[in-house]
């Protein structure tokens, strides 16, 4: 401690790390704030893209951060930054999280009401959330559990078929078919999850990468069941508790409920389907963290010989983290499947798995707000640099954006990973704290003298 | 009127094909503190380990408490009231020292967490004031007596200690051979106690056992092999 803060001399590197995380967090929240506007240009709603007002924005609160640290917070005793910017960081990103959680959720339940949202938004959003819940569940198996899966869009892949083939062929709706297909994913975890028992680590990595090109593969070539590349169409929409959104029609949405028919519709209610399943794969791992089978994926994951000794069952902890995992993949698949209407087997490459795995791992591995923020940041960046005629003006009319757009992405999880090499979030929270335990604690050191 | 806890009989265990352990026969009473010593590589660590199930013994028989547990999976072994403290001690190190205990419960009845957690909390207090820091970053001492403590919340009959001294103070050393000695006063809990640290070992412990390359090569009370010139010569040079 004293020996932190008598070291608290002019930190530059420190301060930077530190005016660069509240740039970050300027900049997450500038996207949906600042960045996007919607303008009326001749009787057409169309987005406004502020790169000036956002890029400034999160120049000044940089700037601002920064000199904060250097001049103000080390005159209020030294231990404004220094001390946070190295030790307590994590600590203080979980404060962060205590109220970040609840605004996000806020936030994302209010969403489709904003003046801002429009479909361009919408369907951001609901690609954001699809990753936020395929993170979560990812996030079972690699971050609480441990075990490094290289294959998880197998599953999603699995989830998504089995409602498309389950729905179009014997046209049963999506809620009937979404448990279904969490099943079948699930049993497809625990296949995995059967061959892998004894592998750790890299070996793990390798065999579950390959098995997600198996199904992949396996997909592109049963033609007959599959349709093999040209993939399955007309995958039935959801429909809301019976009633479809359609333009025309008895029984539609619009109609029963007396409002002009509007293709947001349909968009809102995915939006908020998605919303609910991945606040459901949230709620249910935090559930699970304080259960025995949650604390035995964590103790797993730390020591396996140790669990053993405890009377753990590592089979059973194993296959219920895979099947648990990819059941939630599951859900998210059946979800891709109805909201795109249209799947194939490109859509479930490798690059999926690496996308949701860099989540996780940027999120900090077993934190669940820090998932969510990673996939707001990685898949919302990613949309971001899709458009990156900006930089023309930066760098002339030569400059051709796209060609940028992984390098810049991957310079960006670089830099990330450098600063904050255990994620963004990379505090554990403790699944169980002691009441009282101070007081409780002074009465047993009296017993145990006694 | 002493009742047999543990038997080891005729036991061989090998890794891969090398044999570790050749023929191992030993006995642990109902409420006895038994010590296993030997030299580095000798086979202690198998020999507890195999009673574990994990390695399996090849050829002998392990009975605990009346039951054949030689062919059990360890999860099933350690479900019949034994508990370990791994070579090594294996805390887990980002969870909390609480955390930690309420894993040794794990296979527990959620009623009991409370009175088994005073009970610890009793015997280690330093445990209860670091209750909330992650096991991680205890010290060495505080890190063993995390061990031990968690394999105390499984409401043990026989508790297994492996090399408990390791790297400790000889002032914490004493301290943590005292708490096995009253938990065994007080509460008759059965130990079976491997350590490097022969004096302290044979003093504590009711009867030792003296293992060399995979062999039991002697045994016989604390205080006997703590006066045999064999293992004076072998296992105490300047200990005494
Ligand atoms: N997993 C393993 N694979 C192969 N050989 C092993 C393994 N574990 C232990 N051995 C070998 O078995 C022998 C006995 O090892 P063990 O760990 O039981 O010794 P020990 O008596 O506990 O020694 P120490 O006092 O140093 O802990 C040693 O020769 C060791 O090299
Ligand atoms: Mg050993």
């Amino acid at each position: 401690m004293s020996a932190a803060s008598a070291k608290s001399g002019l930190d530059f590197p420190a301060a930077l790390k530190d005016a660069g995380l509240a740039a970050l967090i300027a900049l997450a929240l500038s996207i949906a704030m600042l960045f996007f506007r919607t303008v009326d240009f001749q009787g057409n709603l169309i987005l406004e893209k502020r790169w000036t007002l956002a890029g400034t924005t999160v120049l000044i609160v940089f700037a601002g951060r920064l000199a904060l640290n250097l001049f103000w917070f080390p005159r209020r005793g030294g231990l404004g930054l220094f001390k946070i910017a190295s030790s307590a960081l994590p600590a203080r990103f979980a404060e962060l999280g205590k109220w970040m959680a609840p605004v996000l959720i806020v936030f994302a339940v209010v969403l489709p009401f904003l003046p801002a949202s429009n479909r361009y938004i919408m369907d951001l959003a609901i690609l954001v959330l699809t990753y936020v819940m395929l993170g979560w569940g990812l996030n079972i198996v690699v971050g609480l559990a441990g075990l490094l899966d290289l294959g998880y869009v197998a599953f999603y892949a699995v989830g998504a078929y089995s409602y498309a083939l389950i729905a179009t062929t014997f046209d049963w709706s999506f809620w009937v078919c979404l448990p279904l297909a969490g099943m079948f994913a699930a049993l497809w975890g625990i296949i995995l999850g059967f061959p892998v028992l004894r592998l750790r680590g890299d070996y793990l990595a390798i065999v579950t990468l390959a098995f997600g090109e198996i199904i992949r593969i396996v997909l592109l070539n049963w033609y007959t069941l599959t349709n093999g590349p040209d993939g399955i169409t007309r995958i039935p929409r959801p429909s809301f508790f019976g009633l479809e959104f359609k333009r025309f029609g008895d029984g539609t949405f619009a109609n029963y409920f007396n409002i002009e028919y509007s293709s947001m519709h349909r968009i809102v209610f995915l939006y908020y389907v998605i919303l609910v399943l991945a606040l459901i794969t949230s709620a249910l791992t935090i559930r699970l963290r304080r259960l025995p089978i949650g604390r035995a994926w964590e103790a797993m994951r730390e020591d396996e010989i140790a669990c053993r000794s405890l009377g753990i069952n590592i089979t059973n902890t194993k296959l219920t983290a895979f099947s648990i995992g990819a059941m939630f993949g599951g859900f998210a698949g059946s979800f891709f499947a109805t909201r795109q209407g249209f799947i194939s087997p490109e859509s479930f490459t490798f690059i999926e798995s690496a996308i949701i795995l860099a989540i996780v791992v940027l999120g900090g591995m077993g934190s669940q707000i820090g998932v969510a923020i990673a996939a707001i940041v990685m898949i919302g960046g990613l949309e971001l640099l899709r458009d990156l005629d900006a930089l023309k003006q930066l760098f002339g009319d030569n400059f051709d954006p796209a060609l940028y757009r992984m390098l810049l992405f991957g310079l960006a999880m670089v830099g990330i990973m450098v600063w904050r090499p255990r994620g963004l979030v990379s505090s554990r929270a403790p699944t169980v704290v002691l009441r009282e335990h101070k007081a409780r604690s002074a009465d047993l050191v009296k017993e145990g003298h006694g | 009127m002493s009742e047999m806890l543990l038997q080891v009989r005729g036991v061989e265990t090998y890794y891969g094909n090398i044999i570790a352990l050749r023929g191992v026969d030993l006995d642990v009473q109902q409420g006895e503190i038994v010590t296993l010593i030997g030299a580095n590589g000798a086979g202690k660590t198998t020999l507890m380990m195999t009673i574990c199930g994990t390695p399996r013994a090849r050829e002998g028989q392990i009975i605990f408490d009346g039951e054949d547990i030689t062919q059990l999976p360890t999860h099933d072994i350690m479900h019949r009231s034994i508990a370990q403290s791994p070579e090594g001690r294996r805390i887990f190190p980002r969870m909390t020292v609480l955390e930690n205990l309420q894993m040794g419960a794990i296979l527990n009845e959620e009623e009991t967490f409370g009175e088994d957690l005073e009970l610890v909390y009793g015997l280690f207090p330093v445990l209860a004031e670091r209750s909330e820091q992650r096991g991680g970053t205890l010290s060495g001492g505080e890190q063993q007596m995390l061990a031990i403590a968690r394999a105390l919340m499984g409401r043990p009959k026989l508790l297994l200690l492996d090399e408990p001294s390791l790297g400790l103070a000889p002032k914490i050393v004493k301290q943590i051979f005292s708490v096995i000695k009253d938990l065994n006063a007080s509460r008759g809990l059965t130990v079976f106690l491997v350590e490097q640290n022969a004096y302290h070992a044979l003093k504590l412990a009711d009867r030792g056992y003296v293992m060399v390359n995979g062999r039991i090569t002697m045994t016989g009370t604390g205080s006997e092999l703590l006066h045999k010139e064999e293992v004076r010569a072998a296992y105490l040079e300047g200990a005494v």
